[in-house]
């Protein structure tokens, strides 16, 4: 296992957050290194696991391919579908250009 | 007879068959207790009184022409998180103020089905990140036996709800010990079922591989009257068990004589509240006598959850909570954005508090490349470690036991400055959700302040009916359950 450092830089944080499409102020990304650098710090214990031979948990479930049975059911209204959305036109949800 | 508000469902329910009482009495008592405490305890986001009342009407018609149900005209509180059709639900956040689900999650329809009765929706943490419920974005729930303390989370406003008498029973859900630990704080049962065991369709997601609903009632009887409802398989959630759901009430006996219980030695360490220590070994001595026998068991992973749960889940919850974006549904910022890109990062960036972006943030990071196999990947390899733990000491004994919280209500504010000191009220909840098994929480005495303190039960998966026999058992021989908070009147 290499070895990383658990503490994060300013830039770390800041293309996290884009990762994460969130924008955040100054204020919040030098918090944000402080805590999460905190946390991460924490769980580098894990570290000291030897784990190699353990597969990871994909399931707690022993269930298997799980399929139903393929019936024709009744779908949302879009006029439901739309009810929540903050700009509609038509039958469309509105949204700033996709660049 | 007691206050209307302070019966268990089913006294309600032996109440409501005799003929003593009618829905909508037991429903007005609910409100109007609702009326005198809430202003308080601050556990309701959303009351739906004249719908309740419409609804108690309707059960008593029923009842009128003979008909009967599990749950018929008994009022319960639902968590916020919890899909209900033409009924806001926020999952506490900015995110979602105003959303109005079109559908029923699968449990609130299998609930209504039974004959229950929606009183309102619960204060939480928002998007059940949190141990307090001062993460909810509207406003903190209080503890209904010290209303400067917190009532646990994210479950607290179900859970202070039931407490004091503002429902006579409520769903929760559980990814970390949501259901338990404020069922600890409240003085309540909470119950967070095997995984799988009760549909997540219409629960809002947060850590897909964890999140389960559960009751949080007065006594154990009223736990698996409510589980029977919710539990079973729904071809709407694939990760639900096949398995029929056995009958629960024939499990409810006061015999336990030849029952292993396990306890680790992990679960009496450094950091537990000496009070918490006392009451739970007490609560112990009580199956000794009742002729159980107690079994040290060794669970070595144990110290390892709280890492694990805290990579796990919030990667999972980046990836579920990329989906509010501010097209579809929910808040949207103002102003005009140049790109759709722009809004996404300023809608999010406004609309989720600082827990849920803590959160969103640390799992974005362990799924990240170059990170991912360092701390998502090894957390789920020592998640199998954490359930291998379980699985070997369960080849001995039939039940582990241990306290439920490592400390009683905290003062609001104490640990809301330090995430990693909120996380470690967990401590004792996370391991059985990251091994997906049952687990139980029930009252078992107090501190020195007069605080409730909660006694964990955990079973092997989909045998909630064995876990269901020991907490019937043990509650049957103390009567902890019966003490009230003194907010009442």
């Amino acid at each position: 296992m290499k070895q990383i450092s658990t503490r994060l830089t300013r830039e770390d944080v800041a293309h996290i957050a884009a990762l994460a499409h969130v924008a955040l102020g100054e204020a919040e990304l030098a918090l944000f290194q402080e805590q999460l650098s905190a946390i991460l710090d924490h769980a580098a214990q894990l570290q000291t696991l030897d784990t190699d031979a353990i597969p990871p948990t994909e399931s707690v479930l022993p269930l298997r391919t799980v399929l139903r049975e393929d019936e024709p059911g009744s779908t949302l209204p879009v006029e439901d579908a739309l009810a929540n959305a903050p700009v509609t036109r038509g039958n469309c949800f509105v949204v700033p250009p996709v660049r | 007879m007691s206050d209307l508000y302070d019966l268990t469902i089913h006294e309600a329910l032996d109440a409501l068959r005799c003929g003593d009482i009618t829905s909508v009495a037991l429903t007005q008592a609910m409100l109007d207790r609702i009326l005198a405490v809430d202003n308080t305890l601050q556990a309701y986001l959303t009351l739906t009184p004249e719908a309740a009342l419409e609804q108690a009407e309707a059960a008593d018609v029923l009842r009128a022409e003979g008909r009967d149900a599990p749950l018929l005209g008994i009022p319960i509180a639902l968590k916020d998180n919890i899909s209900t059709q033409g009924i806001e639900t926020t999952a506490g956040s900015k995110i979602l103020e105003g959303y109005v689900p079109p559908f029923d999650a699968t449990i609130v329809r299998k609930l209504k089905a039974a004959g229950a009765i929606i009183l309102g929706k619960t204060n939480l943490d928002e998007f059940a990140m949190g141990s307090s419920t001062e993460h909810s974005a509207f406003f903190p729930t209080r503890n209904p036996w010290d209303v400067t303390r917190v009532p646990g989370g994210s479950s607290g406003g179900s859970a202070a709800a039931v407490a004091v008498g503002e429902a006579l029973a409520a769903v929760g859900t559980d990814t970390g010990g949501s259901v338990r630990q404020p069922a600890a704080l409240c003085g309540v049962v909470g119950v967070r079922p095997t995984y799988g065991r009760c549909s997540r369709y219409g629960l809002v997601a947060f850590a897909s591989s964890l999140d389960q609903a559960g009751p949080l009632t007065r006594d154990v009887t009223d736990a698996a009257l409510m589980l029977q409802v919710m539990a079973g398989h729904d071809p709407q959630d694939g990760t639900t068990w096949p398995e029929p759901v056995p009958d629960y009430s024939v499990a409810l006996s006061p015999d336990v004589r030849g029952l292993r219980i396990g306890i680790p030695r992990e679960y009496f360490a450094e950091g537990l509240q000496p009070d918490v220590e006392r009451s739970v070994r007490e609560a112990l001595q009580v199956f000794v006598e009742l002729g159980a026998e107690l079994v040290d068991v060794h669970l070595p992973h144990t110290d390892y959850a709280l890492s694990t749960y805290y990579l796990v889940a919030p990667a999972e919850a980046s990836a579920n909570l990329a989906r509010f974006d501010g097209v579809r549904y929910g808040y949207r910022a103002e102003g005009h954005f140049e790109t759709i890109g722009d809004l996404y990062e300023q809608t999010r960036g406004a609309g989720f508090g600082p827990e849920v972006l803590r959160r969103i943030m640390l799992g974005a990071y362990a799924l990240s490349a170059g990170y991912y196999d360092a701390y998502y990947l090894k957390a789920q390899k020592v998640r199998t470690l954490i359930k291998g733990d379980f699985d070997a000491a369960f080849t001995n004994v039939d039940l582990i036991a241990g306290p439920t919280s490592p400390v009683t209500a905290f003062h609001l504010g104490e640990r809301t400055a330090d995430p990693l000191q909120m996380y470690l009220a967990d401590i004792f909840t996370l391991s059985q959700a990251l091994a997906g098994i049952p687990a139980i929480s029930l009252p078992c005495g107090f501190d020195a302040d007069g605080l409730p303190v909660g006694l964990q039960l955990a079973a092997p998966a989909l045998q909630e009916a064995r876990m269901f026999h020991a907490a019937f058992a043990y509650e049957q021989a103390t009567k902890w359950w019966m003490q009230r908070p003194s907010i009442s009147k």
